[in-house]
This record gives structure tokens, sequence and C-alpha cells, in this order.
């Protein structure tokens, strides 16, 4: 059996300092950062899911945002005042995580069959689809006025509602989407995925059911959104349709990109810049949106592989 | 659900249909002639339409500010469609040079990237310009209603129904009839054959996105004089709409697009009557993702193979 200190014994002597410094952060920056770092925390979780699907299969989904909203009001309906359902948010979590999954398997068996191009656009005609639904679905969703008062988490007595709690919930969720991934990644589905993304045709004759393993990323890959939406809904208190526009698909496919597609180190990079920086710079936020458009043509153009790429793509650009 | 079977407002809705499907015809044909070409979608092509509709704004605004509208108010008129086409074909050339062409050998995703980000600058580079305040279209022509019997017509929305047939035979003639036409289709059969046979490759791609754009543009100026409002986020869902058109008709097909086009406008126009309007976006999107499962090539077939 692994001991506490055997496993502290193993961590090498970096990971014991990072560990240190993100555990010690939120006391240094205090609560307006924790606050951001929170926010930078679930851009990273939803990173990590569509990466999944982008980075590894090779699917552009741009309606990602979907299952965002799916995890958010599944979590929300279920746990607020508005039906008088009050389902504890740990138990939530694995229901949302289950919501996402399904809704990406839902929506993904029709149009996995298509090409490229048509899935980024029926993805993001999903998107638009799924905002315009919740806007309008009054009995249920309260439309543009939203659902307040949504429970936040409880353990025992103790309620997390204080930024610098919510960081350590957020840290401890990324941790969990970073494990999973990374295992998704070296697994063999995981190389099923690089094959095909790779040469799909080839990759069907080596005997991989092409349209099994592309169903299973976009629905693992909205699983993560799930669990992204159920801890939106819950740090926020109150969801809104608008919440969830096509901005939040973008962003996340950005910053995965400009951090390096398929690299995790990369996605964080890319959060903090996509989703920190602004923050950082307030003063000039109204310059930001144009700095960043221009950032990814010329992005694309000069280092399309991101700021941190991962092993793999490193080792394939340079061919 | 009697009014469903009065003709009057079932007419008012077909030409209403036909008016809106006129506009995004002319937007789908820009996505279906660079995707025809280059096997990209220009995600930034409705910053083009916005662009033009904005051209023909400022151009108008200053006719009408020094008297000249009032005098010779078709005039006026021309010289906004003219301007708006000489913005918008110019930044299409533009964006096809900075940001497309570097990227034409590379993985599908890049150029869509590139292309989000030209959408967003574009986007917010207009937002800064009006300071993000809805313009209003200055009024030259008033507008009159044509009556014949109990129907009564507005002449706006003729003019554009028959200004976007106009454009379109223009545009199908230039495709099939002339030289540099014949020339796009080869590049859009085969761009390396193409090369061989002594066609300029890049000349035809900047032609390409420039008659793109320049629809756009008209169908720009056409939304700003029907619609009177405009602001810096008036691209994106016609944009989305008139792909979502292209690939209705097939995308690549230019017949397609202009059938596409008018197919959406029709189905959105009528589809109002038999479902609350609120979720009139919705069946954009829905009959997107119907005809994606049913007949994922469109309507009409796309004309260009998939590449392997």
């Amino acid at each position: 059996m692994i001991r506490i200190e055997q496993i502290f014994r193993l961590t090498p002597p970096k990971k014991k300092i990072l560990v240190l410094f993100l555990l010690v952060l939120p006391f240094m920056v205090g609560n307006y950062w924790s606050q951001i770092l929170g926010d930078i925390g679930i851009y990273i979780i939803l990173g990590i899911g569509l990466n999944v699907v982008v980075g590894f299969a090779g699917l552009l989904d741009l309606g990602y945002v979907a299952f965002f909203a799916i995890g958010a009001y599944g979590y929300a309906l279920l746990a607020s005042p508005q039906f008088g359902i009050h389902i504890p948010f740990w138990l939530m979590l694995p229901v949302c995580i289950a919501f996402g999954a399904g809704f990406g398997a839902f929506l993904g068996t029709p149009v996995l069959r298509m090409r490229g191009d048509y899935l980024a656009i029926v993805t993001l005609g999903f998107g638009q689809i799924m905002r315009i639904t919740l806007n309008n679905l009054d009995p249920l969703t309260n439309g543009p006025r939203g659902l307040l008062r949504i429970d936040p988490p409880k353990i025992g007595d103790w309620i997390i509602d204080t930024p610098i709690e919510w960081y350590y919930l957020i840290m401890a969720g990324i941790f969990f989407a970073i494990f999973v991934a990374n295992r998704l990644n070296d697994s063999r589905i995981g190389r099923a995925w690089i094959a095909m993304r790779e040469d799909q045709d080839t990759a069907e004759i080596m005997g991989i059911n092409v349209l099994k393993y592309k169903l299973m990323a976009f629905s693992i890959g909205a699983s993560f959104a799930g669990l992204g939406g159920a801890i939106f809904a819950s740090r926020q208190g109150s969801i809104f349709p608008d919440n969830f526009s096509l901005m939040v698909s973008i962003n996340v496919l950005c910053l995965i990109i400009i951090g390096g597609l398929g690299s995790i180190p990369g996605i964080i990079l890319g959060s903090i810049i996509l989703i920190g920086l602004p923050e950082a710079l307030r003063g000039v936020q109204q310059y930001r949106m144009l700095l960043f458009g221009g950032l990814l043509v010329i992005m694309m153009i000069f280092r399309p592989t991101g700021f941190i790429p991962s092993a793999r793509k490193k080792i394939e650009f340079k061919k | 659900m009697e009014y469903l079977l009065n003709p009057e407002i079932l007419t008012a809705q077909i030409i209403n249909g036909l008016t809106i499907g006129g506009i995004y015809a002319l937007i789908a044909l820009g996505y279906t002639l660079v995707y025809g070409i280059l096997f990209m979608i220009n995600f930034a092509h409705g910053e083009i339409f916005m662009f033009g509709s904005f051209g023909g704004f400022a151009v108008l605004t200053l006719l009408s500010n020094n008297g000249f509208s009032t005098t010779h108010p078709t005039l006026s008129i021309l010289c906004a469609f003219a301007a708006a086409i000489l913005i918008s074909s110019a930044l299409g050339a533009i964006l096809e040079r900075v940001a497309y062409r570097p990227l034409r050998d590379a993985p599908r995703l890049s150029p869509l990237i590139s292309a989000i980000g030209v959408s967003i600058f574009l986007q917010n580079a207009m937002m800064l310009f009006t300071r993000g305040r809805m313009q209003v279209y200055p009024d030259i022509i008033p507008e009159n209603f044509i009556e014949i019997g109990w129907l009564s017509i507005s002449c706006f929305q003729i003019s554009i129904i028959l200004g976007c047939l106009l454009l379109m035979t223009g545009l199908y003639i230039f495709i099939y009839k002339t030289k540099t036409g014949k020339a796009m289709r080869a590049v859009a059969e085969n761009r390396e054959a193409a090369s061989l046979m002594g066609i300029d490759v890049n000349r035809i791609i900047t032609i390409t996105f420039i008659i793109g754009s320049a629809l756009a543009a008209a169908a720009g100026v056409m939304v700003g004089i029907y619609y009177t409002q405009i602001n810096h986020m008036m691209g994106f869902i016609p944009g989305i709409k008139a792909f979502t058109a292209a690939v209705l008709g097939g995308i690549g097909n230019v017949p397609g697009a202009m059938l596409g086009g008018f197919f959406l406008g029709l189905a959105e126009a009528l589809g109002v009557l038999v479902m609350p309007a609120q979720y009139k976006d919705l069946i954009a999107f829905g009959l997107l993702i119907l005809v994606l499962i049913i007949r994922p090539k469109g309507i009409m077939g796309e004309v260009v193979s998939e590449r392997v």
C-alpha cells in the first residue's frame, strides 16, 4: 500500500514547490485575484475538455458552450428554489458530468458522420439553438431573468462561498480533469484518436471504429463542460442565458490554440493569457478584443503550434 | 390558425421571405465561391458585409448632409452602392492577402482560426470607430407601396428582390460565360492542374474574394436602406444564416447558394406563421442540421468533390 509519505518522497522537488505555491497563492493575492483565478480555473477545465475533442481527436466543435450550459442549467434546476429541489452539490457533480456526456452523445450521433467544416457549423448552430431555447423556455428556465439563488456546495455545515474557498475547489476540479485527460491521452483510446486525427482512412483500415471513437471524444469532451457548468452555476449563484453566448465557445477554442493544441501546460497558459490578462489590463479594455483578434491571425501565421506545443505536435511540425 | 389561409398575410410573408432570402443569397454566394476554391469557411464574411453597409452609410450620410441626395436621390443611392462595393472588395482582397494566403497549405484548422480572429478584429475596429452606437441610414427615398387589388407591396422589397436577381444573373454570366469565370471554375476543380494550364491561381483567388465581398457589400447597403438601423454586430447572424443557406444549397455550388438563400428566407418568413417569432432563428439552424443529416450534400449537391 502506498502511504502519504511515500507519495511525498516520490514527488520531484519541482512539483513540490509548485503544489506549495498553488496552495498559498490565494492568501498572497487576496480575494479579488482569487476570484479571477477561479474564473481562469473554470476556463482551464473547459479548455481541457475541448482539447479532448479538438486537440486529441481533431474534431472542430464551435458549440462547446452548449454542454457548459447543460451542466450549469442542470445543476441550477435541481439545486435552487426554482422547483424547490435541493440536491447536494457533491451528488450533482457526477450527474452534471453525465448530463454533459449524454448530450454530447445525443448531438454527436447524427452530426459526427459529417466532414470537419460542416461539423464546425452544425455545432455552432447547436450552441445558438441552446441559447435561444434557454432564453425562451420560460416555465423551465425563467428565460432572460435567469435562475437565481442557486445552492452553494456544503461540507457538513460549512458553506463554500468565499473566493479563496472556491479557489481550492476549482483547483481540485482542475487536477481531476488533468488526471483524466492525461490518462485518456496515454491510453489505447488516446492513440486511436491521434491515428484518426492524422489520417482517418488509414486509421479505419487499421481497425479503428472511427465513428465510435469520434463519439467517445465528443461525449467525454462534453462531460468536462458539464463539470465546469455545475461549478460555474454554484459559484455564480445565478445564471442567465447570456452567460452562454458564442463568445464562450470561441474563447475556449482560442485559449487552447494560443496555448498549444493538445498540451495541458499550454491550456493553462492560454487561460491565463486570455482570461487573466484582460483583468490586469482593464485600462485598455476597449482595445483588448481588437488586439486579441489580431493576435489570433498572427499566431496562426507565425506560431501555429501555440506557445507551449504538445511534445507530439512538436515532433510532427519538425517534419 | 385561420390566418394561415388568409391570402393577404400569406402573400405578404412570401414577399418578406423573398426579400430577406435574396439578401441571404447574396451573402451566401461569397461563402460558396470561397469555399469552392479554397475549401475554407471565410468566417469574416459577415464582417465584410457589415463594412459594406457602413461604407454605404457613410456616403449616404455625407450626400444627405450637403443636400445632394434631395436633388439626385437615385444617383446618391448608386454612389452608396459603389462606395460600399469598393470598400468591401478592397477589404476582402486585403484579408485574403494578409490572413489567408500565408495559411493556404496549413492544416485546415489554421485558416478557420485566422478567419475567426479577423472577424473579431473587424467587429471591434468598427465598434471603436462608431463607439458601439446604432447608426441610422438617412431617409432618402420614401417607402412607397404598390397597390394591386388587396395586395400592397413595398417598393423597397421589389427593388431588393430585383436587385438580387440582377446581381445573381450577372454573376452567373460572369462565371459561366467569361474567360475569368472559366479560370475560376478550373481553379475550383483542381488548383494545381489549373496553374499548370497557365492560370494565375493567386489572381483568381483574389478575384473570387473581390466578387464575394462586392456581393456582400451590395447586400449590406440593401439591409441598411430596408431596415435603416445598422451596428457593428449586424454581420454575425446574417453571416451564419447565409452560410446555412450556402450549405442548404450545397456548398461550392453557385446556383445552389442562390436557391438556398431564397429557400431559407421563405422558410423563416412562413415559419413564423406557425411558431412563436422568438424561435425564428431556430428555423435556420434546425433546417441546417436536418439537411445535413438527411442530405449532407445539400439540395443541389456539391459541385466540388471532397479533397482527400
